[in-house]
């Protein structure tokens, strides 16, 4: 077989052709939209991540070609890699919802109730998943596992009670740092992130693994309850930084004139994105903790954020709610039509993007966005 | 027809000389003279299923090892044996360590391993001194290191203790644990037979599958296929535990019946105190749980023999699985709603916690469990378990979450009405038992 030749594969009655060796999640992620199931572990810029959250199972209802027998369960989409001539069923599968609803109950199962104050709501993937294929009440009637907290530097705030165990942290600190100085200790439902014996994470890179973490469980100690997310906006924003590994390239958090917090730039899909110079967009914990004065920076503009969140709103420029919506999808989808993620004037009042927070003395109130 | 604990009743077997004697090795010497390949094909041609619990054709697992050229393959004997009511693997290491050992070596040969592994659990403190003397006195007799007999194949034995997890006996992280990590299963693909330990092509296989290369070699395939049933071939031992009179390990034959199995005075020896059965769980803990009267007769009426086939007759509706040989027996006595609820705690203390269903499902499910036996259940709670198992099921990166999942949905599925009574009796619950009901004893009228 050729390098050149691609494999047909089918979702959800789409078909495209891709490269061999693409896992069934790429592909997905071609075809975008909702076919693109939901990720919380996988995560494509981390070598070996995935397959752990489960929340990415389709359903393979033709192998290959060659052996056309269905696969007999849900496979996890992000480690399985596509067949010539598969089909795969997504949101048009009977059985992919439940698994993903039963999934999303798992992980939120033991996940504290504490978004009203968790730095990471608005941009928190398990809220995305939770509003997409969560249940409105709980069916668990138990405490929820608690860990005693940890220290783990000056910069990186850890909750443990909020990790889902996703690894991407682990990962990270294995690619980026020269040693990894944290891992998961212990096992099964009391298996936690740490480092080992009260050490802090300490190197010039680790910072990424607040941007990698799909929940609140890593955030950053500079900008803790600062602000909410979604009343920051985001401007795209460059420097010429020092460290040769570093790309320089951030997005900037701020609210009026103060700059509250500096990220990597992401993507559609919540990941750091490439930089213009072809690597991934991991930046140096300098940049990230250091830099929170605008002259530190050259602005370049407004960011474009594409990803389905609340953070989206938070806009300088108007692209709300449209973001990845194309209406051939609906034709193609046959039976369903699909789902979009959260759009937060359809369920809130609050946080119009034609009222400039900026503008807003103080804390913004409810009454602001009636008026 | 004994064939592994043919010679487990003679003094001193252990011990090299007494071995060779009693004409072991001789295996191994026959093995030497043929090609691997055709040590694969006879043991193709022997039909011999793995002994661990899944029963994957143990020829068509060696023949898928890849061969490239110039990586080093290896052999993992999977030793870690904790399955709850599974203790076979550690009796065959214990007295005939020697057969074990002989297996090993034909078996490296046969997959041109020069390092072969025993993976062996922690807890079973003192096998490792027993194997590696035997396989010290292995090598000085010529039976391993280089050059073996002037065939020219060299081989190393390793013995590697486990730190004591369950999960470190499903075989990618067995790898993993053997490579020093921590255990967590790997993601298939890729295979081990691919990829395993270090990355080189790797067999992962049972004690007892090892342990039956030797008698396949010197009987021949074809023979061998012709003891047992069907595509159950050779003999299986089963560790028989419970409520029995006389529990220890037992090699059958595949058309042995349960019930003779159970009753006669061979092999178990029947229910002791004059009591009656209730449930037997016929493969080691994982395995669904099943009432008497589907245990002991199929659905079309036949006696269920103790093999594959058989016991998986009516899927898990009515039928259950050999499994690993794990034959655990209750009599009236025992509480099924407990039995399961302590399932479910080895369950949760064992999940590596990798993946979300078993880590968050297998905790909530002995939650739950616990306050039914306890008397502070609720009947949504049972529909509850029911959901939460369904949902855990296939759902998981290795065995560990079906495992969870089946003797949860095979208590309910089977003894739905004690889980109620629990629920509705809830201080009578704490006093008595709920006894037999309608699961009848075969040796009563049936129902």
């Amino acid at each position: 077989m050729s390098e050149q030749q691609l494999f047909k594969v089918t979702i959800d009655n789409i078909t495209i052709e891709v490269a061999p060796g693409t896992s069934i999640l790429e592909a997905a992620r071609k075809v975008g939209g909702a076919v693109a199931p939901p990720t919380m572990c996988y995560y494509s810029k981390l070598e070996g991540s995935g397959g752990k959250c489960r929340t990415c199972l389709v359903e393979v209802s033709k192998g290959s070609e060659k052996d056309p027998r269905p696969m007999p369960k849900l496979v996890a989409s992000c480690r399985t890699t596509v067949m010539d001539g598969m089909e795969v069923k997504n949101i048009t599968s009977e059985k992919v919802p439940d698994a993903r609803a039963g999934v999303t109950e798992f992980l939120l199962l033991n996940h504290p109730l504490d978004c009203p104050v968790c730095d990471q709501a608005g941009e928190c993937h398990l809220q995305d998943l939770g509003y997409e294929h969560g249940r409105e009440g709980t069916r668990t009637e138990f405490p929820r596992r608690t860990f005693a907290p940890e220290d783990i530097g000056p910069y990186i705030q850890l909750h443990m009670n909020r990790c889902i165990l996703c690894y991407r942290c682990v990962y990270t600190a294995e690619q980026l740092t020269e040693k990894r100085e944290h891992g998961v200790l212990d096992r099964g439902d009391h298996s936690r992130i740490s480092t080992c014996i009260q050490n802090a994470l300490d190197n010039e890179f680790i910072g990424n693994v607040i941007d990698v973490c799909p929940v609140g469980a890593l955030t950053d100690k500079t900008f803790r309850f600062k602000n909410r997310v979604w009343f920051t906006k985001p401007l795209e924003a460059h420097r010429n930084c020092s460290n040769p590994k570093c790309c320089g390239e951030v997005r900037l958090w701020m609210r009026g004139a103060e700059v509250f917090r500096v990220t990597a730039r992401k993507d559609e899909w919540g990941e750091v994105a490439t930089a213009s110079n072809g690597t991934t967009g991991w930046i140096c914990n300098e940049c990230r903790f250091e830099k929170k004065e605008t002259k530190d920076w050259v602005i370049e503009g407004p960011s474009n954020i594409n990803r389905h969140s609340v953070i989206a709103q938070g806009h300088y420029a108007g692209t709300v709610g449209s973001a990845g919506k194309s209406e051939k999808l609906i034709d193609k989808v046959i039976g369903k039509e699909p789902l979009y993620t959260l759009d937060i004037h359809q369920v809130s009042e609050v946080n119009q993007p034609n009222v400039h927070l900026d503008r807003i003395a103080g804390p913004a109130h409810s009454d602001d966005f009636k008026q | 027809m004994k064939l592994l604990l043919e010679k487990a009743h003679i003094e001193g077997i252990h011990h090299y000389e007494v071995y060779r004697k009693n004409g072991g090795y001789s295996s191994v010497e026959k093995a030497l003279k043929m090609a691997p390949e055709d040590i694969v094909e006879e043991v193709k041609k022997s039909g011999l299923r793995g002994r661990g619990g899944a029963g994957f054709p143990t020829g068509m697992k060696w023949s898928f090892l890849a061969k490239p050229e110039g990586v080093p393959r290896h052999l993992v004997c999977n030793a870690d044996e904790s399955e709850p009511g599974t203790f076979k693997d550690r009796y065959l290491m214990e007295f005939l360590p020697h057969l074990f050992i002989e297996g090993m070596i034909i078996s490296s040969f046969a997959l041109g391993s020069n390092t072969s592994y025993i993976y062996i659990r922690g807890e079973y403190a003192w096998i490792p001194d027993i194997l590696e003397k035997a396989i010290a006195e292995a090598k000085e007799n010529g039976w391993l290191g280089k050059n073996i007999k002037g065939t020219g194949f060299d081989c190393e034995i390793y013995v590697q203790r486990g730190g004591g997890a369950y999960i470190c006996g499903e075989e990618t992280a067995l790898i993993e644990s053997l490579e020093g990590k921590r255990g967590n299963p790997r993601i298939k693909p890729p295979f081990p037979a691919v990829q395993g330990l270090w990355m080189r092509p790797t067999v992962v296989n049972n004690v007892e599958t090892i342990a039956a290369i030797g008698p396949i070699i010197t009987m021949g395939g074809e023979e061998y296929a012709k003891l047992g049933v069907g595509r159950s071939t050779g003999t299986k031992l089963i560790s028989a535990c419970g409520n029995i009179n006389k529990p220890g390990v037992y090699e059958i034959d595949f058309n042995l019946s349960v019930e003779e199995f159970i009753y006669s005075d061979e092999y178990c020896g029947g229910i002791p105190n004059g009591k009656k059965m209730k449930a037997c769980i016929p493969g080691g803990s994982s395995v669904p749980i099943v009432p008497t009267n589907l245990l002991l007769h199929e659905s079309n009426g036949n006696k269920r023999l103790m093999n594959y086939e058989s016991l998986s007759e009516g899927g898990f509706q009515t039928g259950t699985m050999l499994g690993s040989g794990g034959f655990i027996v209750l009599d009236e006595d025992q509480c099924v709603v407990r039995h399961t609820m302590s399932l479910a705690r080895f369950y949760n203390h064992e999940s590596c916690g990798q993946c979300s269903p078993c880590r968050e499902g297998t905790g909530w499910m002995y939650k739950i469990l616990k306050n039914i036996e306890y008397g502070k259940g609720k009947m949504e709670d049972i529909d509850l378990l029911w959901d939460i198992q369904r949902r855990i099921e296939g759902n998981t990166i290795c065995p560990l979450g079906d495992a969870a999942a089946w003797p949860v949905a095979a208590a309910i599925r089977h003894f739905r009405d004690e889980f109620e009574w629990h629920v509705l009796h809830p201080e009578e619950a704490q006093t008595r038992n709920f006894g037999l009901a309608h699961y009848a004893d075969a040796l009563s009228p049936v129902v």
